[in-house]
């Protein structure tokens, strides 16, 4: 009789916080669930619905990016750079041109890659479906993938044999564009104007240092690096060159940053064959008439190198 | 929510307003905890990140303990931590259970007796400290206590993480965990037979052998490797065949476990797993003696053991997975007849020259499973449920034994339920509402009664207040 009264009472406690759980899920839910909830991504041959999601973004992205996606998680206040705000809809990782919302691959990619040098891991594990659904999810959170559509890919050419005149031309681009202002002259995030950098929410950003790391922000491969400084980091002060930098010069430009990374390269090999010294933004042949540095960015000081 | 209000009502109204308030304290006390989980505070990730229901790892959770403790992107350096980060964490269980063990043997009525008791408890003590030393060299310690406080290292490795930039390579040196994908240091139960997994300990009655014992953590050295998405997973360790216990108490002999698996995304499904597993290994029957007591260390004599099975983890979709653990054991005849740990006393023969096993002495074996279901309702309230069954399939003495054991000694089933309710989900504590019951049943281990043994069941019912910080 006894036993039967504490099986009892298990049975019951459980019902309890079954039922309590509903009211407590309820509470904390601020965002209206339901609006846009419709939202849907396709990704090849998966379709993704955000009310699928739901579930795996409270288990593993409400922390940081908050119950409504505003990136007002949890964990905010500790993070730098701080989540993204998808209820703006901008993003960094695009294949298009910047200004416009990046297409379901692009955030699917997003996903699965992570972002180095910020607090986003790789979500690999996940299943193809459920990243779909995660995209589908982060869309519904912003009103402009109500009302845009994601903008055209950008065009890239095959990738050209790497050359020593490839790389030598690259050093070129990097100083005629004044890369090194924000990345400094030898590309280690150093440059005069680094100490001013702030996104869009006006909070200090680091230019990224190409020395300490293997992976780029958006992807890894030669044609995610072209595609970065093509189509622009969207919220950062990373500009899209587009407008500057042919197709084929950006390419160079690929083939010299790739020079400075860390790891064994056939461009860094080429470097050190060339004898590459770091740019000197002061040197005569490095003042070309056409280009302009992000209008945003003045040097905040002499760039390292130069003479008084 | 109708059926729930029915069975609400079907229950005297005292009890549900005692569970009520329960709940309701549980619930209106659940503040954000100032303390940090370590590895949740490091990477600001919830529990739920890495969890199924803590301390259970979900997939994501173990790519990041594959991965040494990394999350393998630069905040994995400890320069990125706060001054105020904290890498200790203590877990420790207040509870109210109620014990009930059937056919005590007692010196009053007819020697027989179940015994029932009740009240307020703790549990052990978890001190748990891990992470990385430096970029790809990674560390645990757990010392740990019972609830008496007397410690011990449960845990206490380091790990060389993806040698050569490879993650097929990394190397673990310590006292470890084996690669047991259902972890029984990750369990979800709390009571005294449902918070350890049966089919990880067994030993047939009378059996010496310690030694192969899955579920405890062992001395040793691992080779463990994964692919970068952690879909393939294999790991090869070769271990003191000590059970876990310092200090080289036994004698010299080794064991391997060896673990391999695969898993498939399955679309909606979510991503199944399954794998193998095999434990090999040999360990001392012979001791000499000084006063008639065995010597630590001169350990000799070693005869074999192996445990060998089948490990699934399938999900269906986001609430419901499915955990099953299958297990073939042998144990070399002289472990059968009561040779093995008699340093520590589970064995009670001494194998000296001359010594030959009785007539009838077979090597004792037997199948198990395990099937493990959850029902996730949301990250912060998961239900799970077990059975175990174990079968004896040859006895140690067998037919042509002077004393032949029953079939189905020692066979146990064992059946459990529960649920974990986390009030609140940060990434600095985590707090669970522990409730569970427990039943087990084994076939033959009680008190003879006239002439012959009997069966024991035993039972738990365990509320538990389960926090880390």
């Amino acid at each position: 009789m006894r036993t039967s009264f504490l099986k009892g009472s298990f049975g019951v406690t459980a019902a309890a916080v079954l039922a309590l759980a509903n009211i407590s899920w309820g509470q904390n839910t601020v965002y209206q669930e339901n609006q846009w909830m419709e939202m849907q991504s396709h990704i090849g041959k998966f379709t993704g619905h955000a009310a699928a999601a739901k579930s795996d973004y409270r288990r593993y992205c409400v922390g940081c990016h908050g119950e409504i996606g505003d990136g007002n998680g949890e964990n905010f206040p500790w993070l730098d750079p701080k989540p993204r705000d998808f209820t703006l809809g901008v993003f960094k990782c695009r294949s298009t041109p910047t200004g416009t919302l990046p297409t379901d691959e692009d955030l699917f990619n997003t996903i699965a890659r992570g972002l180095v040098t910020s607090n986003m891991p790789q979500w690999n594990t996940f299943t193809n479906q459920q990243r779909a659904d995660l995209v589908a999810y982060v869309k519904h959170f912003s009103a402009r993938f109500q009302n845009e559509k994601p903008g055209e890919p950008i065009q890239i050419p095959p990738e050209p044999e790497i050359t020593a005149d490839r790389v030598k031309a690259g050093q070129e681009v990097f100083n005629r564009v004044q890369c090194w202002k924000c990345h400094g002259v030898e590309g280690r995030g150093n440059g005069p104007s680094a100490a001013t950098l702030t996104d869009d929410q006006s909070r200090p950003i680091l230019a990224y240092n190409f020395h300490d790391e293997t992976r780029f922000k958006c992807g890894t491969s030669d044609v995610d690096l072209y595609k970065i400084f093509m189509t622009g980091l969207d919220g950062t002060p990373m500009p899209s060159w587009s407008d500057n930098i042919k197709p084929d010069e950006a390419w160079d430009l690929v083939f010299y940053l790739r020079s400075l990374q860390p790891m064994k390269s056939k461009e860094k090999e080429i470097a050190r064959q060339l004898g590459l010294k770091p740019v000197n933004p002061n040197a005569p042949a490095a003042q070309p008439p056409a280009a302009q540095p992000p209008a945003t960015q003045p040097p905040a000081t002499q760039p390292p190198g130069s003479q008084p | 929510m109708r059926m729930v209000t029915q069975f609400l009502r079907g229950r005297k109204p005292s009890y549900v307003s005692l569970a009520l308030v329960v709940v309701f304290l549980v619930l209106s006390a659940s503040q954000r905890a100032n303390a940090l989980p370590a590895f949740a505070r490091k990477y600001g990730l919830r529990c739920s990140a890495c969890h199924e229901s803590w301390p259970m790892l979900n997939y994501f959770g173990q790519k990041f303990k594959d991965n040494g403790y990394q999350l393998m992107n630069d905040r994995d350096a400890p320069i990125w931590q706060n001054p105020g980060y904290w890498p200790i964490t203590l877990r420790i269980v207040p509870m109210w259970h109620r014990v009930s063990t059937g056919k005590v043997a007692v010196d009053t009525g007819t020697g027989v007796q179940r015994i029932t008791t009740s009240g307020f408890d703790v549990s052990g003590l978890d001190i748990l400290t891990g992470g990385t030393l430096e970029k790809n060299i990674s560390f645990l310690l757990v010392p740990s206590s019972d609830n008496l406080g007397s410690f011990h290292l449960e845990s206490v490795n380091a790990r060389l993480d993806n040698l050569f930039g490879s993650p097929w390579l990394n190397i673990k040196m310590g006292k470890f965990e084996l690669d047991n994908l259902l972890s029984e240091k990750r369990i979800m139960g709390l009571t005294a037979n449902g918070g350890i997994y049966q089919l990880y300990h067994f030993s047939p009655v009378g059996d010496g052998n310690i030694f192969g014992n899955m579920g405890d953590n062992q001395l040793g050295a691992e080779l463990m490797g994964h692919s970068s998405n952690d879909r393939t997973r294999y790991s090869a360790a070769l271990l003191s065949t000590t059970g876990g216990n310092p200090g080289l108490p036994y004698g010299n002999a080794y064991t391997g476990f060896f673990a391999a698996s695969q898993a498939f995304d399955t679309g909606k499904m979510g991503v199944d797993r399954i794998g193998a597993y095999a434990m090999i290994g040999q360990a001392p029957t012979a001791y000499l003696t000084t006063g008639s007591s065995p010597i630590a260390g001169s350990g000799m004599g070693n005869k074999s053991f192996h445990r060998e099975g089948l490990i699934g983890q399938f999900y269906f979709g986001q609430h419901f997975d499915l955990q099953v653990v299958t297990q073939h054991g042998w144990d070399s005849a002289w472990f059968g007849q009561g040779y093995g740990d008699l340093i520590g006393g589970a064995a009670g023969n001494n194998n000296t020259p001359g010594t030959t096993l009785p007539a009838g002495s077979q090597a004792p074996t037997w199948n198990g499973v395990l099937v493990e279901p959850h029902y996730i309702y949301s990250p912060q309230l998961l239900f799970f449920g077990r059975y175990e069954g174990i079968r004896m399939s040859r006895q140690a003495n067998g037919s042509n034994s002077a004393t032949p054991s029953a079939k189905n000694l020692g066979n146990i089933s064992t059946y459990t339920i529960g649920y974990r309710y986390n009030p609140f989900m940060t990434s600095r504590a985590g707090f669970a509402l522990h409730n569970e019951y427990n039943w087990l049943h084994q076939d033959g281990t009680g008190p003879m009664i006239g002439l012959s043994t009997t069966n024991v069941n035993s039972s738990e019912l365990l509320l538990g207040f389960d926090f880390d910080f």
